[in-house]
């Protein structure tokens, strides 16, 4: 089991002609990806070639979901064209979509989840501006290497790609449920809430560790619903303890004003809920070894 | 990105928010001659981008050109809240009749837009919110409808006003959520929105952020720039392309993407805990791609900091190759030649580290210490920057 993919997601990648796209294809299919195809409007009828695969290029995602029955999308487009990408996804009424995309408008964004919202909420979003999702083994839906860990009993949420993947590093002789990236950007898709519920409810995740950073209070809300609905165990960790006041770090998301989205703020939030939070990735490596260890 | 005052109003004006005159000047002779230009009083305010210069004396009123020069002598180098005043917008005075307040701006908690509106201003939102919640409307804007007539008019109406001056402050939110949506803003706010005697709604002083990732669309946003008072080794990097923010420490970082880079100036800042206190000099972030070129781009910019006295190159080679970092150090040294003077830990890991730790050895450069994880790494650099 898992959250969100598995093995027999089948997944489709729109913009797949691209640069980023056709290298990130070629990972996920290596990762066991069921990759059914691409959508890319100007190359309609082509195809495109992995090693020993072919893959049919469709017009637009209604025709691919018709042909494939996929029921995942990847949109690797540039920032510029990802809201158009991204309703035509929803219009289409596709389960899951993972949007990698870094840079996107953030007013992009809201009018992506508004109409999300318009169309009865029937396409999770996953990002933007986040590294996807891996279900070891199993699906590869993002940029994540699937190298670095296999399969587990942790899930895995966090805001950031290259603490994803240090997390999953560290605790790699566990092994994970699913990992998931679920951006940096101030208006994402499915939030840590989200993915603390679907790990909840996923038999095969035992404990669930939770990274986040500076900015927003995504946390706090994060530590409040923990509190009341998640029985497994949590590891937190924070990054940004010694960020200052009003300097954008690098994700546009990753900010603080005044008093609100200090890492201390989160840090005090989430162990007031319960969970263990490590000053570093590697002592929050070592309370999710404890907690193994336990179970 | 957040905007003076002088370039909200100028945005303002292009939407058709009534605005009255502002002239922006850098000197008391420049203040002098825009007063004259203006004529009558005139407001002399402080460009900074920080609240309460009303307070820190950063306003004055003057009833002659005269009194415009000396106020803008008072006025420009005062220092407000660590800011230098560097140019002070000379305004149309305004008789003003009543003081209200609006803003619109991106919602993150509920992934939105919102609208506050009070007909009760002239405070501070803060203070306003504190003390007078029930005074202050907020309003959900959805951001695919916006804020159109009848929007507008409900936003009015729950933030209190009455009468004749619903249709009349309306209006003005009608234009001003154009002025949000259409400079792609994640802040439009104008506090206060006055009235003035004459019966005019004018929007008096403004505070405008725009979103920086929507310059592909408004390649005019980059004028709008404040290249005057950013660090220059910030400006430095901008020109590289660097994600670079300067900070108050020792141990210069380098690090791909922006949760790492962060959680590395965290663990050096605890590892710097044992060895006098070192902290990190910067943030850096050198994204996917850690070229030769763009690894001697960030190490140029680190090493152009007199403060740094030790580098701690962190990467986690996740799509980009341990090998292709190890060589772009390689390299980099090399293009910098005599200025990299600096002692360098690396620690590398994830896609093709054993490639990566095999060239740094073989380079066997004397400033270059390999590291076997983050902790390890960080302490090695704190130590250094310590001696």
């Amino acid at each position: 089991m898992s959250i969100f993919v598995n093995k027999d997601s089948k997944v489709i990648v729109q913009g797949i002609t691209g640069g980023e796209a056709s290298k990130h294809t070629a990972l996920m299919l290596a990762a066991g990806t069921n990759i059914v195809g691409g959508v890319n409007a100007r190359k309609a009828g082509t195809t495109v070639t992995h090693g020993d695969i072919t893959l049919p290029v469709f017009g637009s995602v209604v025709e691919a979901i018709e042909t494939t029955g996929a029921d995942v999308s990847i949109a690797f487009v540039p920032p510029a064209f990802a809201k158009d990408a991204a309703i035509e996804a929803i219009d289409a009424e596709i389960p899951l979509l993972v949007i990698i995309t870094e840079g996107i408008p953030v007013g992009d964004s809201a009018e992506v989840w508004a109409y999300a919202q318009e169309k009865g909420n029937k396409t999770r979003i996953i990002g933007p501006n986040c590294p996807g999702i891996i279900t070891p083994g199993e699906a590869l839906v993002g940029i994540t290497p699937a190298s670095i860990a296999g399969t587990g009993p942790i899930g895995l949420v966090s805001k950031s790609g290259t603490l994803t993947y240090q997390m999953m590093y560290e605790l790699r002789e566990i092994g994970f449920s699913t990992a998931i990236g679920i951006g940096g950007d101030p208006i994402i898709g499915t939030t840590h809430i989200d993915a603390l519920a679907a790990f909840e409810a996923d038999p095969d995740t035992k404990a669930i560790v939770m990274i986040g950073e500076i900015g927003g209070d995504a946390e706090e809300r994060a530590a409040d619903y923990i509190k009341a609905h998640v029985t497994k165990p949590v590891v937190g960790y924070v990054a940004g303890f010694t960020a200052p006041e009003g300097k954008t770090m690098g994700h546009a998301g990753a900010i603080v004003s005044g008093s609100a989205g200090t890492a201390q703020a989160k840090k005090e939030a989430l162990e007031a809920a319960g969970v263990k939070v490590g000053k570093t990735p590697s002592e929050a490596a070592n309370l999710m070894r404890e907690i193994i260890a336990g179970l | 990105m957040d905007l003076y005052e002088y370039q909200a109003r100028d945005l303002f004006e292009k939407y058709g928010v009534p605005v009255l005159a502002g002239i922006i000047a850098d000197t008391p002779e420049d203040v002098r001659a825009a007063a004259e230009k203006i004529g009558g009083v005139v407001v002399v305010k402080a460009q900074v981008k920080v609240g309460g210069r009303g307070k820190a004396g950063g306003v004055k009123v003057a009833k002659t050109p005269d009194e415009a020069f000396e106020a803008a002598q008072a006025i420009l180098g005062l220092d407000i809240k660590g800011h230098e005043v560097k140019r002070v917008m000379v305004a149309q005075g305004a008789q003003i009749a009543r003081e209200f307040y609006f803003s619109v701006l991106l919602d993150r908690a509920n992934r939105s837009y919102l609208s506050l509106a009070s007909v009760e201003g002239g405070m501070e939102i803060e203070q306003l919110a504190v003390e007078k919640p029930e005074a202050l409307a907020r309003i959900e804007v959805n951001p695919r409808t916006g804020i159109d007539a009848a929007k507008a008019r409900e936003i009015a109406i729950a933030g209190g006003f009455t009468g004749d001056l619903v249709d009349k402050v309306a209006d003005v939110f009608v234009k001003l959520y154009e002025v949000y949506a259409g400079e792609d803003a994640t802040l439009v706010e104008v506090n206060p929105l006055v009235l003035t005697e004459a019966g005019d709604i004018v929007a008096l002083d403004g505070k405008v952020s725009i979103d920086e990732n929507a310059e592909f669309r408004h390649p005019e946003h980059a004028a709008l720039a404040d290249s005057a008072t950013t660090d220059p080794l910030e400006l430095k990097a901008k020109e590289s392309d660097l994600n670079y923010v300067k900070l108050d420490g020792e141990v210069g970082i380098i690090g791909n993407g922006a949760g790492l880079v962060m959680s590395t100036l965290d663990v050096v800042a605890y590892a710097g805990e044992n060895f006098g206190g070192v902290k990190p000099a910067n943030f850096l972030d050198i994204g996917g791609g850690a070229s030769a070129e763009v690894m001697a781009n960030g190490l140029d910019v680190i090493l152009g900091d007199s403060q740094v006295k030790s580098v701690f190159v962190n990467v986690f080679g996740g799509i980009t190759a341990c090998d292709a970092v190890a060589n772009g150090i390689v390299k980099a040294l090399e293009i910098l030649g005599d200025t990299a003077s600096k002692p360098l830990v690396v620690r590398l890991d994830g896609n093709k580290v054993d490639e990566g730790r095999a060239i740094l050895a073989a380079a066997n450069h004397p400033l270059i210490t390999i590291a076997g994880s983050m902790d390890e790494g960080a302490a090695k650099a704190a130590e250094l920057a310590s001696k």
